[in-house]
C-alpha cells in the first residue's frame, strides 16, 4: 500500500538530486585526506575495541542457526574498508545461505566483493583497515548451536580455521611455504586441530590425504619443497591441507584461475567427488560461468557488494531475472552458437567510495523503469528458490525485505 | 657444493692478487711517504753528514723502494706467499706478530656488539612490522634512521661528555686504569678492560642496529603480506606461529645473508672507535700506521680486510643455499 506510493514519492526526488549530487571523487585535498584519516584511526580503534569486548563474553557470539540445515548464514553482513579515499563498501549487506552438503556458486565480477565475502567469513581482512561492521554471519557447529563469526574472538577462529571451514586459495604457486618440505605442511594442520594424535597417526593421514587428492608418489612428495611441484600438484596438496580435517564448509576462491583448462577440470572433479565423500559443503568462489555451471547447486550473483539474484543452478541458467544476470548469460560463448561479437554489458561498476542510493546497476540497465530511481531494490522471491533484487518484480513477487547499511559516522557516535 | 667452494675460492685468490696490485700501487705512489720523512728526518739531524736527497737514495735502497712498482709488488707478492710479511716499518716487528698482539682485542669488540645488535634489531624490526604504520613503527624508524645517520666521532664525543666527564663512570680512553690495573686479580683485570669496553660497544651497536632493524622490517613486511602466511592463517595457526615459525623463517633467508657475510668482519677492527677509545685494536694499528704510510703493515692489514670480504662473501653465498632450499649452487 503505502510502501509502494511512498517509493514513487522518494524515486522522484532521487532523481532531482541525483544530478546537483554528484561531484568528483578522484580528487581529494589534503583537508579531506586529513580528516579521512582521522576518522578511519578513530572508528577502527572503536571496532577494534568492541570486537575485544564481545569476545571476552561467549554469549555475544553464540547464537542458533535459522535454520538447522544450513552449514552457514550469512544475514545482512557488511564489510567496509577505512582506507585513504573514503570508506569503501566492499561488501554491503548481503544475505545467502550455505545448505549442508552441498555446492554454492558465488559469481560477479572482479572487485564485486566474491574474495571479501569469504575472508570476513574467515576472518581473515587485512585488519584494522579492513572491517565487518554489521550484520551476522552464522556458523552451524553441529551442535545445535551456531557461532556468529562477526564476533568471534581470534583464538576461537583459530580453532574454526582449517578445523570447521577451510579455503583453498587461487594462487597454489604462492600458497603453500617454500621453506617447508609439503610433508611438514600438511602434517601441521592436522596436528593442530588433532593435538591427541601421535606423530604416526599424523603422517598415516597426510599419506592417506595425498593420495584422495591424486598424488602418486605420495613418499617423495611428502619429502619435497614447493618449488619442486607444478601448479597442479600444488593446487592438489592446497586441497589436501583444506580437507585434512573434514571441515563443513570448504572455500574454494577461485582455485582454478590460475591453472590450465585440462588441470582445471581434473581440479574440480576432484573437489566434487571429495566434497561427497567427506559431506561437506562448498562455497566456490568464481567468475567462470561455465565453472558455476558444471558444479553448483545454488547460484548467487554478486554485483558491486551486494547480492542481486541467488536461486538454484536452474534458476539462475535458465531463468535468469536480474538484468544484470540476464546480461551475464548473453556475454557467455556458447558451443555451436555463431554470433558476430559477444554481448557486453555496457558502463561499468560504479566507484565504491560513492555509492549512488538506487539501484546501483540502473545506470547500466536497459530494462529500468521509474521506480529504479527509488531507493535500492528489496529482495524479492519469485518463485520458492529463486530471489532477485529487481524492481520490474515488485508488483508481482513477494517483497522479503531491503538490505542493510551501516552508517558509519553514526556508529561512531553511537 | 664442494666443487663450487674450490671454484669461488680459486676465483677470489685471483681477484685478491690483482686488489692487492691496486693497494701496493696507491701505497706507493702516496706523497710524503714514509721513506721520504724518514729521509727528512735524517738530514735535518744535528750532525746529519748527507742531504736528504743523498739520505733518500739510501733509504729507498734499505725498503726496497727502488725497483718500481711491478717489480716491488712482485716481490712483495713472492714473501707474501710464503707467509712473510716483513716487518712493520712503525712498530718495528713483524707484521704478523703486531697482528697476533692485537687481533683479539678487535675480536672482542665485535663479537659483544654483534651479539647485541642482532638481540636488539631483530626483535624491533619483527616488532615494526607487526605495527606497520603504528607508534612503536615510527618510534623505531625515527631510532634507526637517527642511528644510521649518526657519525661516530660525533656520538663518541657525546657518549665521552655525558659518560665520562660528567658522570665520570668511565675512562675517556685506554684499555685498562692505569693507576690500578696491575693491582688487580686476574678476574678484577677482566672487570677493568670490560668497563673499558662499554662506551666502544655502546657506539658501534648504535650505528650499526638502524641498518640491520630497517633491513629486518622490510623483509618481514614483504613476506607478512604473502600468500602462504594468509594460508598459514587460513589453516588454523596461532598468530605468534605464524609470526615465528612461518614469516620469520623466510624472513631469515636475507638476514642470515646479511650477517653470514658480516661473519668475517668480526676480526676487521673498528678504525675510528679504536683510535678514540684508545683501544689497543688492530684498527687502531692499521690507522697510526697508515698515518705514517708504513707500506708493510698496510698491505697486511688490507689483505686481510681483502680475505675476510672475499670469504665473507663465499659464506653469504653457501648459507644462502643452506637456508633457503630454492637456491641450489653449481
Amino acid at each position: 500500500m503505502s510502501e509502494k506510493e511512498e517509493l514513487k514519492k522518494t524515486s522522484a526526488k532521487a532523481a532531482s538530486g541525483a544530478k546537483e549530487g554528484k561531484k568528483k571523487t578522484s580528487y581529494i585535498s589534503a583537508k579531506d585526506s586529513r580528516r579521512i584519516t582521522k576518522f578511519n584511526r578513530k572508528i577502527t580503534k572503536k571496532l577494534e575495541n568492541d570486537r575485544e569486548e564481545a569476545g571476552k563474553d561467549p554469549a555475544s557470539y553464540t547464537t542458533k542457526m535459522r535454520d538447522p540445515n544450513n552449514v552457514v548464514e550469512f544475514d545482512n553482513m557488511c564489510t567496509y574498508f577505512f582506507s585513504d579515499v573514503g570508506t569503501v563498501k566492499a561488501v554491503d549487506g548481503i544475505s545467502f545461505d550455505v545448505p549442508k552438503c552441498s555446492t554454492v556458486g558465488v559469481v560477479g565480477e572482479s572487485g564485486c566483493g566474491k574474495s571479501v565475502t569469504s575472508l570476513s567469513l574467515m576472518q581473515l581482512l587485512q585488519r584494522p583497515a579492513g572491517q565487518t561492521v554489521g550484520g551476522e554471519i552464522r556458523l552451524n557447529m553441529g551442535d545445535g548451536t551456531a557461532l556468529n563469526i562477526v564476533n568471534t574472538p581470534v583464538e576461537k577462529m583459530q580453532e574454526l580455521r582449517g578445523n570447521y571451514i577451510s579455503m583453498i586459495f587461487q594462487e597454489p604457486m604462492t600458497a603453500l611455504n617454500p621453506v617447508f618440505r609439503i610433508g611438514r605442511q600438511v602434517n601441521e594442520v592436522i596436528e593442530l586441530h588433532n593435538p591427541e594424535m601421535t606423530e604416526e597417526e599424523v603422517k598415516a593421514r597426510t599419506m592417506e590425504m595425498l593420495e584422495l587428492v591424486g598424488i602418486a608418489n605420495k613418499e617423495g612428495v611428502y619429502e619435497m619443497y614447493p618449488h619442486e611441484l607444478s601448479g597442479g600438484m600444488r593446487q592438489r596438496i592446497c586441497i589436501a591441507i583444506a580437507l585434512a580435517c573434514r571441515p563443513g564448509l570448504i572455500i574454494a576462491d577461485e582455485p582454478t584461475t590460475a591453472l590450465d583448462v585440462t588441470i582445471q577440470a581434473q581440479i574440480l572433479d576432484l573437489l566434487q567427488n571429495l566434497k561427497d565423500k567427506i559431506n561437506s559443503s562448498i562455497m566456490l568462489i568464481t567468475h567462470d560461468l561455465g565453472v558455476v555451471a558444471g558444479m553448483a547447486d545454488y547460484v548467487v550473483v554478486m554485483y558491486a557488494g551486494r547480492v542481486i539474484e541467488k536461486g538454484t543452478a536452474d534458476d539462475i541458467f535458465h531463468h535468469p531475472a536480474h538484468p544484470y544476470t540476464i546480461g551475464l548469460m548473453k556475454s557467455k560463448p556458447v558451443v555451436g552458437k555463431k554470433v558476430d561479437a559477444l554481448y557486453n554489458i555496457p558502463g561499468s561498476v560504479p566507484n565504491p567510495v560513492d555509492m549512488p542510493n538506487y539501484c546501483y546497476f540502473r545506470d547500466r540497465c536497459e530494462m529500468h523503469c521509474e521506480h529504479c530511481s527509488g531507493k535500492y531494490p528489496p529482495e524479492i522471491r519469485i518463485s520458492d528458490t529463486h530471489v532477485v533484487s529487481c524492481y520490474r518484480f515488485f508488483e508481482t513477487g513477494e517483497v522479503l525485505g531491503y538490505p542493510k547499511t551501516v552508517d558509519v559516522e553514526g556508529l561512531l557516535n553511537g | 657444493m664442494l666443487k663450487y667452494s674450490i671454484k669461488r675460492l680459486l676465483y677470489s685468490a685471483i681477484i685478491l692478487i690483482f686488489v692487492m696490485f691496486i693497494i701496493y700501487t696507491l701505497m706507493y705512489v702516496m706523497p710524503g711517504n714514509y721513506v721520504q720523512q724518514k729521509a727528512m728526518e735524517l738530514a735535518t739531524k744535528p750532525g746529519a753528514t748527507k742531504s736528504a736527497d743523498e739520505w733518500l737514495e739510501d733509504l729507498n735502497r734499505q725498503y726496497g723502494m727502488d725497483q718500481g712498482i711491478i717489480k716491488g709488488y712482485f716481490t712483495w707478492l713472492r714473501s707474501a706467499v710464503h707467509l712473510d710479511f716483513g716487518d712493520s716499518w712503525k712498530w718495528n716487528k713483524a707484521c704478523t706478530q703486531v697482528f697476533s698482539e692485537r687481533i683479539w682485542y678487535s675480536f672482542a669488540l665485535n663479537v659483544v656488539t654483534m651479539f647485541f645488535e642482532i638481540i636488539i634489531a631483530i626483535p624491533l624490526g619483527i616488532h615494526a612490522a607487526r605495527n606497520q604504520y603504528g607508534f612503536s613503527d615510527y618510534f623505531a624508524t625515527v631510532f634507526s634512521m637517527a642511528c644510521i645517520s649518526m657519525p661516530s666521532f660525533f656520538l663518541i664525543t657525546i657518549l665521552k661528555l655525558v659518560f665520562a666527564v660528567k658522570l665520570k663512570w668511565f675512562d675517556l680512553t685506554g684499555m685498562v686504569d692505569p693507576r690500578i690495573h696491575d693491582s688487580l686479580s686476574k678476574f678484577g683485570q677482566f672487570l677493568d678492560i670490560a668497563k673499558h669496553y662499554v662506551l666502544p660497544v655502546i657506539t658501534i651497536t648504535i650505528i650499526s642496529i638502524g641498518g640491520l632493524m630497517r633491513y629486518t622490517r622490510t623483509n618481514m613486511l614483504e613476506v607478512l603480506s604473502s600468500d602462504y602466511i594468509r594460508t598459514a592463517r587460513a589453516k588454523g595457526v596461532p598468530e605468534r606461529k605464524v609470526i615465528y615459525s612461518h614469516a620469520f623463517r623466510n624472513t631469515l633467508i636475507p638476514l642470515i645473508t646479511i650477517l653470514g657475510g658480516s661473519l668475517v668482519s668480526l676480526f676487521s677492527g673498528a678504525i675510528i672507535t679504536e683510535q678514540l677509545f684508545g683501544l689497543t685494536g688492530i684498527g687502531q694499528a692499521s690507522y697510526q700506521s697508515m698515518v705514517v704510510g708504513d707500506i708493510p703493515f698496510t698491505m697486511f692489514y688490507l689483505m686481510f680486510i681483502s680475505i675476510l670480504t672475499l670469504l665473507g662473501n663465499l659464506l653469504a653465498d653457501l648459507l644462502y643455499a643452506a637456508a633457503d632450499p630454492r637456491v641450489r649452487l653449481a
